[in-house]
C-alpha cells in the first residue's frame, strides 16, 4: 500500500495546525498498525536506518535508547513517533529522516513500517526495576561522589555529562558498562553527520607556554585550537601552536568504578535513581 | 597537455627559465582577462578550451579542473612564501542545508555552482554577488540514498548542465539561468537520481546515474549539447551481452553498479574513463553469485560511441559497499600513460590506460579484507571477509578508505594527494526481497565497539611506488577533497570547518581559516583581474580567499 504523495506533505503540518487539542483530534493513525508483513518490511528498514544507534532488534546500542521498552521518552503514540523519525529530536543525536548520512531517506510508508516493527518488538510487561532509587539518589549525591562531576535535573557538577534522562536514552547495561569501564566506549565516537560536539570525556593534559599544567576534558577541538574544562570546572580556550605540550589519552577522565569502589548493589540503586529521573 | 606533462617529467622539475616563462604567460593571460572583464564577457566555452584547460589557469572549466582529473592549478601567485597572509574575500550563502558537495566552475570571472537542493547559480567571482539563480522543483518522494547531494555542473558553449535528484538532465543558459532543455533520463520512483557533476566532451554531456542502494540498473549517458541522447552504456550487461553471465539468475536486473562520480577523458585516444559503484544489494552477495560485472570497475569507453574498450574490476562480487567511484586520475610518467585510483577498498591502483592492465596495487590505509593477490597482482578477498548474520568486523568500513572526495595529482611534486579514513565496521547481512523504489541493502553495518577511534588523514602517495610520502592527520575524518597548486601548496578542508593550506612537498600546515561548517566539497583555484582566488564550499556557503 502506497500513500499518495499529495496527501503526505500536506497532512502533517495541516493536522498540527488544526489539532491544537489532542482530545478533539485523534491524531495521525498508523495505516499499517499490527500488519505482520509491514513489520517484516520495517525490520529491513530498521536495520538500514536505525540499527546503527538503536542496535539490532531495537534493543538499544551505545548511543540510542532501547526501543523495545513500551514507554518511550519522546513519543507516546504512533503519530508522535512518526514525527520524531521524520524530523529528528533537536538537541540530541537523533537525526531527521534521510540526514544521518548512513541510510536512505524513507518514504512515509516505510516510516509506518518501522513503527509497526518497533511495536512488534516491544516488551509489554517492563522488567521489574532492580535497585532502590531513593538510596541510589543518596549515593549519587553523597558517598559515590557521582555528583562531583555529573548533574541530574540541574543539580551537580559540570565536568561530566548531564545524566538527566539518561535512564531513558541508554540501556541499563550501557549505563553499568560506562560506570565499570568508562574508557571502553570512548572509541564509539559519533558519525560526522550527527556530530556537533565530539565530547568523549577523554583526559587531556596541556602544558601552556608559561609552564602551567592543565588536566581536564575536551569540550571541543580542531587541528588548531582546543577548548577544555579542568576538574575545578575552569574553562580554558587554547591555541595548539602556543602550547608547550599537549597530550590526549584514550582514558576517560572518569575514574573506573570497580566493585571495590562501588558494589553491584550500590550501582543497581544508582541506576534505579537515574532511571527514575528520566526527563518528564 | 599530455606532451607538456611528459617533457616535464623527463626533465624532472620544471626549469627556472620555464617557470619564469610560464609566469610571464600567466601574467599576460591575467591582463587579458582583466581587459575582457571591463569590456564584455563572451561566456562561451569550446571543446578546444576544455582540452587545453592548462592554458587558461584563471578558469576552472571542469569538475576536476582538467580532463586528466588532476585538480591541479597552474596558478602560483598564492604560494608557500605568502600563504600566511591569505584572507577571506567573500562568502556566498546558498540557503541550502545539508551537505554542500559542489565544485564550482569559473569562466572569465563568473563562478557557476550548484547546491544539494538542485539549485544552480552564477556569481560575480570577484565579489560573490549573484547574477542568476535557478532551482529545479523536486517532487516530495525522490529517493536519494545518502541525503540530498549535488556535486556540480559542466559547461559547454553558452550552456551549463547538471543532473537532478529526480533524474532529470537540465541545460541552462549560462548568462541568465534560463532553461534551454530539461530531459528525464530515468524513473526517479525506482531509485534513479543524479548527484554527479557531468563532464562535457566534444559535443556531449556525459553523466552517470546514482541509485546503487535501490537496485537500479546503472548506466552512463551521453546527451548531445542539443538534449538528444547520443548513447547509453549500461554498467550491468543484459542477456546475450558479455558479462551478463557474471550474475546469478535475474540478479542483473537489479544489479546496481551506479556511476555517480565524474570520470576523466583522454583526448589522445578519445577514451572516457568512468568509474562504477557497488553491486546491489550492497552487503549481501547471496543470490548474485559471480563477479557482478561491471560493478566496482573502471570503464574505458569510446567517447563517440560509448563502446567499451576495456574494463578493470577493483572489487569482485563486492559485499561491503565499496563503490569504485573515486576519480580516475591520468598520470604520465616518462613514456608510460597511466591511470591511478585511490580506491574505497583501501588499495591504490595504477593501471596502464592503453589496455587497463594492472601495474600496481598497494594499500594506503588500514585494510583487513585482502591477504593475497592473484596472478595479475590484484588484491583478492580473504575467505572470511564476507558479512555474516551476526556481524563481522572488516576494514575499511562501509564508508571506505576514501569515498567521493576528489583527489589531486601535482605534476611538480609528482605526488597523488587523497583524503583517507581508517575505520572498521561490523558488517551484517540478512536476506531482503527487492521492491522497486525501496532501499535494497540486504544488510546493516555498525561501528565496531572494540575498534580504534576513527582516524582521518590527508595522504601524499608516490604513484610510482605506492609509498606514502607524507601523511597529515585531521582531528577527525573529513569528507573534503584536495587541490594542489603550482604555488607549492595543497589545500583541503576538515570536518571541524577549517580550510587548510599545506606545503605540497612536506605536508606541513602553513595556514588555516575557520569557516564555521564542515566541508564536503573540494577546493578550486581561479583568477580574476590578475588576482588568484581559492574557493571552497563549507556549511551552507561558498567561500573565496585571496591575498590582501
Amino acid at each position: 500500500m502506497r500513500i499518495p504523495a499529495t496527501t503526505r506533505r500536506v497532512s502533517y503540518p495541516l493536522a498540527a495546525l488544526l489539532c491544537a487539542s489532542t482530545i478533539l483530534c485523534p491524531g495521525q493513525t498508523n495505516p499499517l498498525s499490527r500488519d505482520p508483513k509491514a513489520a517484516k518490511a520495517g525490520e529491513y528498514e530498521f536495520r538500514i536506518n536505525c540499527a546503527l544507534c538503536h542496535g539490532l532488534g531495537a534493543r538499544g546500542g551505545g548511543r540510542g535508547p532501547d526501543l523495545t521498552r513500551a514507554q518511550k521518552k519522546h513519543t507516546h503514540n504512533d503519530a508522535e513517533m512518526f514525527q520524531v523519525i521524520s524530523n529528528g529530536i533537536p538537541g540530541t543525536v537523533m537525526p531527521a529522516n534521510g540526514t544521518n548520512g548512513q541510510g536512505v531517506g524513507m518514504t512515509d510508508e516505510e516510516i509506518w513500517q518501522i513503527i509497526t516493527y518497533i511495536r512488534s518488538q516491544e516488551v509489554k510487561v517492563p522488567a521489574q526495576p532492580v535497585g532502590d532509587a531513593a538510596r541510589g539518589k543518596n549515593l549519587f549525591y553523597g558517598d559515590a561522589n557521582c555528583s562531583l562531576c555529573h548533574m541530574v535535573e540541574g543539580k551537580g557538577g559540570r565536568v561530566g555529562p548531564d545524566l538527566t534522562g539518561v535512564g531513558g536514552s541508554r540501556t541499563r547495561e550501557a549505563i553499568i558498562d560506562s560506570v565499570r569501564n568508562p574508557s571502553r566506549r570512548l572509541a564509539w565516537g559519533l558519525s560526522e553527520a550527527t556530530k556537533e560536539f565530539p565530547q568523549e570525556y577523554e583526559t587531556v593534559t596541556v602544558v601552556t607556554a608559561d609552564g602551567k599544567e592543565i588536566k581536564g576534558v575536551t569540550l571541543n577541538e580542531d587541528n588548531f585550537s582546543l577548548q577544555i574544562m579542568d576538574a575545578s570546572e575552569n574553562l580554558y580556550l587554547l591555541e595548539k601552536d602556543k602550547m608547550r605540550s599537549f597530550q590526549k589519552t584514550r582514558e576517560s577522565f572518569m575514574p573506573r568504578y570497580d566493585t571495590g569502589l562501588l558494589s553491584d548493589k550500590d550501582l543497581d540503586d544508582i541506576v534505579a535513581f537515574l532511571s527514575s529521573a528520566r526527563a518528564k | 597537455m599530455t606532451t607538456e606533462h611528459r617533457s616535464r617529467n623527463a626533465l624532472g622539475k620544471p626549469s627556472r627559465l620555464r617557470a619564469t616563462l610560464q609566469h610571464a604567460l600567466h601574467s599576460l593571460t591575467f591582463a587579458l582577462t582583466g581587459f575582457l572583464l571591463t569590456q564584455a564577457l563572451s561566456a562561451q566555452v569550446t571543446f578546444d578550451q576544455l582540452v587545453n584547460s592548462a592554458k587558461t589557469p584563471q578558469n576552472w572549466l571542469t569538475y576536476s579542473g582538467d580532463y586528466a582529473g588532476r585538480r591541479f592549478s597552474a596558478l602560483d601567485q598564492v604560494n608557500a612564501g605568502n600563504v600566511r597572509s591569505l584572507a577571506a574575500k567573500w562568502v556566498y550563502q546558498t540557503g541550502a542545508t545539508g551537505k554542500l558537495e559542489t565544485t564550482p566552475l569559473v569562466v572569465d570571472g563568473i563562478l557557476y555552482a550548484t547546491a544539494q537542493d538542485d539549485r544552480a547559480f552564477a556569481l560575480d567571482a570577484r565579489t560573490g554577488r549573484p547574477i542568476w539563480m535557478f532551482q529545479h522543483p523536486l517532487p516530495a518522494d525522490i529517493r536519494p540514498c545518502c541525503g540530498h547531494v549535488n556535486r556540480g555542473l559542466a559547461i559547454l558553449g553558452d550552456k551549463v548542465f547538471f543532473g537532478t535528484l529526480d533524474a532529470h538532465v537540465i541545460a541552462l543558459d549560462s548568462k541568465t539561468g534560463n532553461v534551454i532543455w530539461d530531459i528525464v533520463a530515468a524513473e526517479y520512483q525506482k531509485g534513479y537520481s543524479f548527484t554527479v557533476a557531468p563532464l562535457a566532451v566534444k559535443d556531449l554531456i556525459i553523466l552517470g546515474v546514482s541509485g546503487g542502494e535501490y537496485g537500479v540498473r546503472g548506466f552512463i549517458d551521453a546527451d548531445a549539447n542539443s538534449g538528444a541522447r547520443k548513447w547509453r552504456f549500461y554498467t550491468v550487461p543484459g542477456p546475450g551481452e558479455t558479462g551478463n553471465d557474471t550474475w546469478e539468475g535475474d540478479s542483473w536486473k537489479v544489479g546496481g553498479a551506479p556511476a555517480w562520480n565524474t570520470g576523466t577523458y583522454d583526448p589522445v585516444t578519445n577514451q572516457i574513463f568512468w568509474p562504477t559503484g557497488n553491486p546491489a544489494p550492497s552487503n549481501r552477495g547471496a543470490a548474485r553469485a559471480g563477479d557482478n560485472l561491471y560493478s566496482n570497475s573502471l570503464l574505458a569507453l569510446n567517447a563517440d560511441s560509448g563502446k567499451l574498450n576495456w574494463y578493470f574490476q577493483f572489487t569482485r562480487h563486492d559485499e561491503h559497499d565499496w563503490d569504485a567511484t573515486q576519480i580516475p586520475v591520468m598520470i604520465d610518467s616518462g613514456s608510460k600513460h597511466l591511470i591511478a585510483q585511490a580506491n574505497r577498498n583501501g588499495f591504490f591502483y595504477v593501471l596502464d590506460r592503453a589496455d587497463g592492465k594492472l601495474i600496481s596495487a598497494n594499500p594506503y590505509g588500514k585494510q583487513t579484507w585482502s591477504d593475497s593477490k592473484d596472478a595479475a597482482g590484484r588484491p583478492v578477498a580473504s575467505k572470511d571477509a564476507s558479512p555474516t548474520l551476526a556481524g563481522h568486523t572488516v576494514c575499511p568500513g562501509a564508508l571506505g578508505t576514501t569515498n567521493f572526495m576528489a583527489p589531486a595529482y601535482d605534476p611538480q611534486t609528482s605526488l597523488f594527494y587523497v583524503t583517507a579514513r581508517d575505520q572498521c565496521d561490523i558488517f551484517s547481512t540478512a536476506p531482503q526481497p527487492y521492491q522497486a523504489g525501496h532501499a535494497f541493502y540486504g544488510s546493516a553495518y555498525f561501528p565496531s565497539e572494540e575498534a580504534e577511534p576513527y582516524r582521518g588523514f590527508l595522504k601524499a602517495i608516490d604513484p610510482t611506488t605506492g609509498q606514502i610520502r607524507w601523511s597529515f592527520e585531521h582531528t577527525s575524518p573529513t569528507w573534503s577533497g584536495v587541490l594542489s597548486t603550482a604555488g607549492g601548496l595543497v589545500f583541503t578542508g576538515d570536518a571541524e570547518g577549517n580550510f587548510v593550506a599545506l606545503d605540497a612537498a612536506s605536508g606541513k600546515p602553513l595556514w588555516h581559516f575557520q569557516m564555521g561548517g564542515a566541508v564536503y566539497s573540494a577546493p578550486i583555484a581561479f583568477a580574476v583581474d590578475g588576482k588568484e582566488f581559492l574557493a571552497i564550499a563549507a556549511g551552507s556557503a561558498i567561500y573565496a580567499f585571496g591575498l590582501p
